[in-house]
C-alpha cells in the first residue's frame, strides 16, 4: 500500500485505551494501515505514543483586536505545539465575535495559516451585553461551534434560559462562566486563609457554587418545563466553563445523575496550583474563576476520573508582560498554558499521581469532541489523521521564552515535564515537527 | 566585628513573615535609642550620611511620608519625594516603569506606600534594593505596627500575656494585618473585634468576634481604627449612627478593659465616629506617643536596613 508518511513503531493511545505498536500509514488525510506500507516520508517513533490530535475548547486568540496579546497564528501554533489540532476560541474580542461574518473570516483566515483548526464560538447575546440574542442560526452556518458570553457572567436568568431555548433549537452548545458577579464582587483571588492574611479581595468558592445551581434550574425549566424541547439523546445542554470548586463538582454531578444535559471542563492551572501561590503576590497566578485549595484540587481529580467532568479546557488566556506586570488588583485575569497542557497534566497526573493515561487522553479528545457533536478519532484504518505524536521520555523544563505564543511567561516556568509532543499532524500534514525530531 | 547578641536583618521589611522576635526586639532597643537623639536640643545624627532615600507615595498620605522623612533626615541621609499626584502614574506608568526610572538616580533604599496589596514585594524584585513597607492596600503596614508595639510597650511593660483588642473595620486594615503579625511575636494575644461584613473570615495572629464587650473584656490595652466612611457606599455599612451604635468606642465601653487600659490610634481620627471625641484627650489616649515614637522607630528601620548587619 501506498502512502505519504509512513510512522514506524509508535505505540498507539486513545481515548478507548492502549492499542500496542503499530506502523502507521497516512495517506489523503487519513489513516491507511496499521500495518505499514510505502511512504515517501519515514518517521521512526520508537519509544513515543501516537494519539488522536487534542481538541481544546476553550481558548482565549484574542483576534480580533486585541493581536498585542495573541492572534490566530501565534496562537494556533502555539496550539499545534502543544499537540492540539483542534481550538474553539472565545468570542470575547473586540470587537465581539457575535455576526456570521466575523466568524467566516476568522474560519478563512484560520485555514491559510494552517496550524491547528480554528472552531470559533460566537456570542450568545449580541455584543455579549446580554440583552439580545445572537443570530445562532447563521452563526452556526458561517461554522461557529457555541455560543457563550464568556468573559462576562450572565446575569439575567431570562435571557440565559431564551439563549438555551433559542441556541439548542439550531444545535449549538451554550456554555458559561459561572460566577455570580454579586458574590464575585471584586475578587482577585480565592477567598480564603490566604486572601484574608494577604489582604486582597477574595472571590467566595460559592460564587461559582451558586452559579451553577442557579443554571441547573434554569437547564431544568428548559428541558422539563412547559414547552421542553427534545433534545438529541447524549448532547450536552449547557456548559460549564473552567469549573474551580467542590461544591460545583457535586451540584454537576448530581444533576449528570438525574439526566440533565449539563457538561463541564476543568483547566491545568486549577488541577496543578492553588490559591497558596498567591502567597509570592505574583499576579502570573492571578486568573478567574481563581486558583482554589488542595481540597477544590482533589474533587477535581475525582471529578475528571469518574466523568463528571468531561474534558480538558485550557482556557489559554494570553496577557502581554507587562499588563501581567501590573499589580494584583490591575493584572488582568489569565493564564497562558495551551503549549504546556498536555506534558503538564501527564506529568502532574499521570507519572505522579496515577491517573489512568487512556482516560486523560479520552478528556482530551474524545470528550471535548462530544460534547460539541464532533465525531471521535480513534486510531483505526479510515481515520482522521489528526494525530498528536508525544514522548514520554522526553523531559526539560519549561522554558516560556520558547512558545510560539506571544505569551512568554507562565505560571509552571521550570517545572520539570514529560510527554511533550514531537509531531503533530491535521488531516495528514504536519503543522508541528519538534526540531530534534526525525 | 565581633560575634554580638545583634541578629541578621532582612534586607527589607515588605511585612514580618521574614521577621523573628529577637530582630523585632533589636529593632524596637534600636528605636529606644532614637527617641533618645530625639530628645537631644539638636535632633540629628550622621548615621545615614550619604544615603539617599525615597519616599514613593502612590497614594496620599501626609503624616506617614512626614514621619518618614524627618527619620531619614535626622539621621543626616539625603530625602527624596515622588508622590503620585505630581508623578506619571495618572499618565499611565506602571509601577515597574516608574520604580525603574526612579532606579537610575542612585537611591539606595525606598519607602513605598501604594494601594494595592503586594506591590512592595513586587519592587522588592524589580529594584533588588531595600523596600520599606509604608503601607500596601489593605496588607501590611509594619511600622505603624512596631510604633504600636513600641508605645504599647512604653506603657504596659513586656507584652507578654496581654491582651490587645483592636476595633472597626478590620477586613480593610494593613494596620490591623500588621499587627496581627507583630503583636503576638511579642507575647501579646490579639481580639479583632467589627461589625460581620468589616471582619475577615479568619485572620492568623488574631481572634475575630463581632461582640464588642467580648473583645473589650479584661483587655490591656484597646487599639482603635479609623473608619472610611466610602464602606457605607459599598453596602458593608447601613449607617453611621448604626455603626456607632454597635462599635463606638466611649467611655463607658471602655469600663469592660481593665482599668486605666490605654487607648491608641493610628489616625486620623473621625472623633465621635469610631470613639468617643472626649476620650482622645484623656489621659489614656496614647494618639500622640504614637506619633511621636513612630519616628524614633522609623529611624530604627532605616538604620537597620541601610548600615545594620544584614543577612
Amino acid at each position: 500500500m501506498k502512502g505519504e508518511i509512513l510512522i514506524k513503531n509508535a505505540k498507539l493511545v486513545d481515548g478507548r485505551g492502549e492499542h500496542g505498536q503499530a506502523d502507521l500509514l497516512i495517506g489523503e488525510g487519513h489513516i491507511l494501515s496499521l500495518a505499514g506500507g510505502d511512504a515517501p516520508t519515514v518517521l521512526d517513533a520508537a519509544g513515543r505514543v501516537l494519539s488522536p490530535g487534542f481538541f481544546d475548547p476553550h481558548a482565549h486568540l484574542r483576534e480580533p483586536g486585541q493581536e498585542v496579546k495573541e492572534d490566530l497564528k501565534s496562537g494556533l501554533t502555539a496550539a499545534a505545539r502543544g499537540g492540539y489540532t483542534d481550538v474553539v476560541s472565545m468570542p470575547n474580542t473586540s470587537p465581539v465575535v457575535d455576526s456570521p461574518e466575523v466568524v467566516r473570516a476568522l474560519k478563512e483566515k484560520a485555514a491559510r495559516i494552517g496550524q491547528a483548526r480554528l472552531h470559533p464560538a460566537a456570542a450568545l447575546t449580541q455584543g455579549q451585553e446580554g440583552k439580545v440574542l445572537s443570530e445562532a442560526r447563521l452563526l452556526r452556518e458561517a461554522g461557529a461551534v457555541m455560543l457563550t458570553d464568556d468573559g462576562r457572567t450572565n446575569e439575567d436568568a431570562g435571557v440565559l434560559a431564551q439563549g438555551l431555548q433559542y441556541a439548542a433549537s439550531w444545535g449549538l452548545l451554550v456554555s458559561v462562566h459561572a460566577e455570580d458577579a454579586g458574590l464575585r464582587r471584586g475578587g482577585v483571588m480565592h477567598e480564603g486563609e490566604v486572601s484574608f492574611r494577604l489582604g486582597l479581595p477574595g472571590n467566595t468558592g460559592f460564587a461559582e457554587a451558586a452559579r451553577i445551581a442557579r443554571d441547573l434550574e434554569i437547564v431544568r425549566y428548559v428541558v422539563q418545563g412547559p414547552g421542553a424541547l427534545s433534545l438529541e439523546p447524549g448532547r450536552s445542554l449547557l456548559h460549564v466553563q473552567h469549573l474551580s470548586t467542590r461544591r460545583g463538582l457535586e451540584l454537576l454531578r448530581q444533576a449528570k445523575q438525574a439526566g440533565l444535559p449539563v457538561s463541564t471542563e476543568v483547566g491545568p492551572h486549577h488541577l496543578t496550583l492553588t490559591d497558596t501561590h498567591l502567597e509570592s503576590l505574583n499576579p502570573i497566578y492571578k486568573v478567574a474563576p481563581p486558583l482554589r485549595t488542595q481540597a477544590d484540587v482533589e474533587a477535581l481529580l475525582k471529578g475528571l476520573l469518574d466523568g463528571t467532568i468531561d474534558c480538558i479546557g485550557t482556557d489559554h488566556a494570553p496577557h502581554t508582560q507587562d499588563e501581567k506586570e501590573l499589580d494584583m488588583l490591575r493584572a488582568p485575569f489569565g493564564i497562558p498554558n495551551i503549549e504546556v497542557c498536555w506534558p503538564l497534566l501527564y506529568t502532574e497526573l499521570v507519572l505522579k499521581r496515577g491517573f489512568p493515561l487512556p482516560t486523560l487522553l479520552e478528556r482530551f479528545t474524545d470528550g471535548p469532541r462530544r460534547l460539541l457533536g464532533f465525531p471521535p478519532i480513534h486510531l483505526r484504518e479510515g481515520a482522521e489523521a489528526s494525530l498528536v505524536l508525544w514522548s514520554p521520555a522526553d523531559e526539560r523544563p519549561v522554558e516560556p521564552h520558547t512558545f510560539a505564543s506571544k505569551a512568554k511567561y507562565s505560571p509552571w516556568a521550570g517545572w520539570v515535564l514529560r510527554g511533550w509532543p514531537a509531531l503533530t499532524l491535521v488531516e495528514g500534514r504536519v503543522v508541528y515537527a519538534q526540531t530534534v525530531q526525525v | 566585628m565581633s560575634e554580638s547578641a545583634t541578629p541578621t536583618f532582612p534586607k527589607h521589611l515588605l511585612d514580618f513573615r521574614d521577621w523573628s522576635r529577637p530582630q523585632v526586639e533589636s529593632l524596637l532597643e534600636t528605636a529606644q535609642m532614637m527617641q533618645e537623639v530625639l530628645s537631644r536640643p539638636v535632633k540629628k545624627v550622621p548615621a545615614l550620611t550619604g544615603f539617599t532615600v525615597a519616599t514613593v507615595f502612590f497614594e496620599p498620605s501626609t503624616r506617614t511620608r512626614l514621619s518618614f522623612e524627618l527619620a531619614a533626615r535626622r539621621m543626616s541621609a539625603d530625602v527624596v519625594s515622588f508622590a503620585s499626584a505630581t508623578s506619571s502614574t495618572t499618565k499611565g506608568e506602571t509601577y515597574k516603569d516608574t520604580l525603574r526610572t526612579l532606579d537610575q538616580m542612585g537611591i539606595d533604599a525606598y519607602i513605598l506606600r501604594v494601594d494595592a496589596a503586594g506591590v512592595c514585594h513586587q519592587a522588592f524584585g524589580w529594584l533588588q534594593k531595600p523596600i520599606i513597607n509604608a503601607g500596601d492596600g489593605w496588607r501590611a503596614h509594619p511600622t505603624q505596627a512596631l510604633l504600636d508595639a513600641f508605645t504599647l510597650r512604653e506603657k504596659l511593660g513586656s507584652l507578654e500575656g496581654k491582651k490587645i483588642a483592636i476595633v472597626g473595620d478590620i477586613l480593610h486594615s494593613r494596620v490591623a494585618r500588621s499587627n496581627a503579625e507583630l503583636l503576638p511575636m511579642l507575647g501579646a494575644s490579639v481580639v479583632a473585634c467589627g461589625p460581620a461584613t468589616l471582619l475577615p473570615g479568619h485572620l492568623i495572629g488574631a481572634s475575630l468576634t463581632t461582640n464588642l464587650k467580648e473583645a473589650l473584656s479584661e483587655a490591656d490595652a484597646v487599639m482603635v481604627l479609623r473608619l472610611q466612611k466610602e464602606r457605607m457606599d459599598k453596602g458593608l455599612l447601613p449607617s453611621l449612627p448604626e455603626y456607632i451604635a454597635g462599635y463606638q468606642v466611649t467611655e463607658e465601653r471602655l469600663r469592660w478593659a481593665k482599668p486605666q487600659a490605654p487607648l491608641l490610634h493610628p489616625g486620623p481620627m473621625n472623633r465621635d465616629v469610631e470613639l468617643e471625641g472626649s476620650l482622645a484627650d484623656t489621659p489614656r489616649s496614647l494618639v500622640e506617643r504614637q506619633v511621636a515614637n513612630g519616628q524614633a522607630v522609623r529611624m530604627a528601620v532605616l538604620y537597620h536596613l541601610l548600615v545594620g548587619k544584614k543577612s
